[in-house]
């Protein structure tokens, strides 16, 4: 009972400092603007924790954070391998692949109107598909360990990166296409000085679509069989045990790791396509 | 879009074409082996004829996948037994359920957030982020836990598969809507100022208007990952109904042909499923006026 009491004053307390922070005047500086989704974020831990104590949930409901916390200490060797399993071996080797292979085929229908046209409404309508299906055949195909992740991956990330670089290589403008004639650029010129540079925008807005895609195609790829390591193979069997501290804590390195390589690949592309009005703001 | 119906067709030629070479090529082992152990020698006409016809094969070609999907659906509904267990009618209505009662819970949750979001400064700032970061996390992960916690406390059946629908649709609506809530500018609401509007007739005359056209955009979006929800969230269970059921059951007995007409099935669903609210959203717009 009085657990509950805790987390309906906790919550009631929070809000409370959440409204009064964000009506203050300091409300434009980084500090609050990082303090109240914070603070919001502690507040769920806090009344989760308090509700699986005060409602005496059974582990095998829902596990407290505090104890995926300790089981998240106790397990790093385990996490680690996995994490190098799924995301290092499957999903990074498939989303490079797969990204590459997008942005290529981009460049070389480039001068062929006719298959953009063709390809561009057939690569949307694809991207809009189940492709994760495919992952009971890729791992029939590639067998269980992280190359048939990886084919899932490319098999996920290559229509979206198509779909973006296509529409990105149509983005320089009439008058700088005109520009590059009258300095009587080669194809390959303008391709790399004006078309690529301007299509990089849309590039990077595939690149973020794709780390999340790649890092689900990999994951669910090994609810369909995997070597005994791997972060799907660990979320399936742990599930199986009830043992759904590791599975949280499993589920915490994903989202985890799916954060800090958005935030990477949104980096480069600051630092890539600086001149973009959205990057001035 | 006239013009572009013969550059369309001749992609999906090509496509079809390489999916008959690489049926020949995956599967011609095979056959060379069974030849091989009969001692017998084959002719390249008996390779590619063998390749197109095995029970088996690594990669079924594109008229065996056509014909199990005949059998399973309208062949089923010729004979009266559409709904039969073995039906993809059946399996693709399990699924086309739970994917549609979690599209529209977490499409109706999302609009709500969004609303108070826009409406709510302090739950601007302390959700918002949230609902963004939540867009690169695998949130798919959590599917099985969600399915076997359930059951595990007496829920079973649609009801799993449609939460694990309903979040996934939830925060592409929910960041969807923020935006079209927000993309009256400021002279269009000082405006309303000037009329003395209220914050309710704000919302309803000009701000939600106005978010239609990114509602539906985030609509499809949230469609296509509330059927792959939907599938997923038929795996741990263990196969037992629906298109995610199909697939794993065709995994687990090498029946090739089965998971791609599963597959085939799924991926006509999400294109029906995205073209009605294309089709929903020109009809709307058009009567709004906004059509481009």
């Amino acid at each position: 009972m009085i657990w509950l009491v805790f987390a309906a004053v906790f919550w009631v307390a929070a809000w409370r400092l959440n409204v009064w922070l964000s009506n203050s005047p300091w409300r434009g500086t980084w500090p609050v603007r990082l303090a109240v989704p914070a603070i919001f974020g502690l507040t769920l831990l806090v009344v989760w924790e308090a509700l699986v104590r005060g409602l005496a949930v059974p582990g095998v409901i829902l596990p407290p954070p505090t104890a995926i916390g300790v089981r998240i200490a106790d397990s790093l060797p385990i996490l680690w391998g996995d994490f190098v399993q799924t995301f290092v071996k499957g999903a990074l080797s498939g989303y490079v692949i797969g990204c590459g292979a997008g942005i290529l085929t981009a460049i070389l229908i480039d001068r062929s109107p006719f298959l953009q046209r063709g390809l561009l409404p057939v690569g949307n309508f694809i991207a809009a598909l189940p492709i994760i299906g495919t992952a009971p055949i890729l791992v029939m195909w590639f067998g269980f360990d992280w190359q048939s992740k990886a084919a899932v991956v490319v098999a996920m990330v290559f229509f979206p990166m198509l779909v973006n670089t296509v529409q990105g290589l149509a983005a320089a403008t009439e008058m700088q296409l005109d520009q590059m004639k009258t300095w009587s650029a080669s194809y390959g010129q303008t391709l790399m000085k004006l078309r690529l540079p301007a299509a990089m925008p849309f590039i990077f807005n595939g690149l973020k679509i794709s780390t999340t895609l790649a890092l689900i195609g990999a994951i669910v790829a090994e609810f369909f069989g995997s070597p005994i390591r791997g972060m799907g193979f660990r979320i399936s069997t742990e599930v199986g045990r009830l043992a759904l501290d590791m599975v949280w804590a499993e589920i915490a390195v994903a989202a985890l790791a799916g954060s800090a390589f958005y935030g990477l690949v949104a980096a480069v592309e600051r630092g890539v396509t600086f001149w973009h009005p959205s990057q001035r703001g | 879009m006239r013009n572009s119906v013969l550059p369309i067709l001749t992609v999906i030629l090509a496509i079809l074409a390489l999916w008959y070479g690489a049926a020949v090529l995956l599967n011609r082992s095979w056959t060379l082996d069974q030849a091989a152990r009969a001692g017998q020698e084959v002719s390249l006409s008996q390779i590619v004829a063998d390749t197109m016809a095995q029970e088996r094969p690594k990669l079924p070609a594109p008229h065996q996948v056509g014909a199990e999907l005949w059998k399973t659906t309208g062949g089923m509904a010729l004979k009266g037994r559409a709904f039969s267990k073995r039906s993809l009618i059946y399996h693709g209505w399990i699924t086309l359920s739970a994917t549609l009662l979690g599209f529209a819970i977490g499409t109706g949750l999302g609009i709500l957030l969004a609303i108070g979001i826009v409406h709510n400064r302090a739950m601007n700032m302390s959700v918002m982020p949230w609902a963004i970061a939540s867009q690169t996390i695998p949130i798919l992960a959590i599917a099985p836990m969600i399915i076997v916690v359930l059951n595990s406390i007496g829920v079973t059946g649609l009801i799993p598969k449609a939460i694990i629908s309903a979040y996934l649709s939830f925060f592409p609506v929910v960041v969807g809507m923020v935006k079209g809530l927000r993309s009256p500018d400021a002279m269009e609401l000082d405006l309303l100022r000037t009329y003395s509007a209220s914050p309710a007739q704000t919302f309803w005359k000009l701000r939600w208007p106005s978010s239609v056209p990114y509602l539906f955009t985030s609509l499809k979006i949230g469609v296509a990952a509330s059927l792959v929800g939907a599938i997923v969230g038929e795996l741990p269970t263990g196969a037992v109904r629906g298109l995610g059921a199909r697939l794993l059951a065709g995994s687990y007995y090498g029946q090739t042909v089965q998971i791609w007409s599963a597959l085939i099935a799924a991926a006509i669903l999400a294109a029906v499923l995205v073209g009605l609210i294309g089709l929903a959203q020109r009809i709307t717009l058009k009567r709004m006026g906004m059509a481009r």
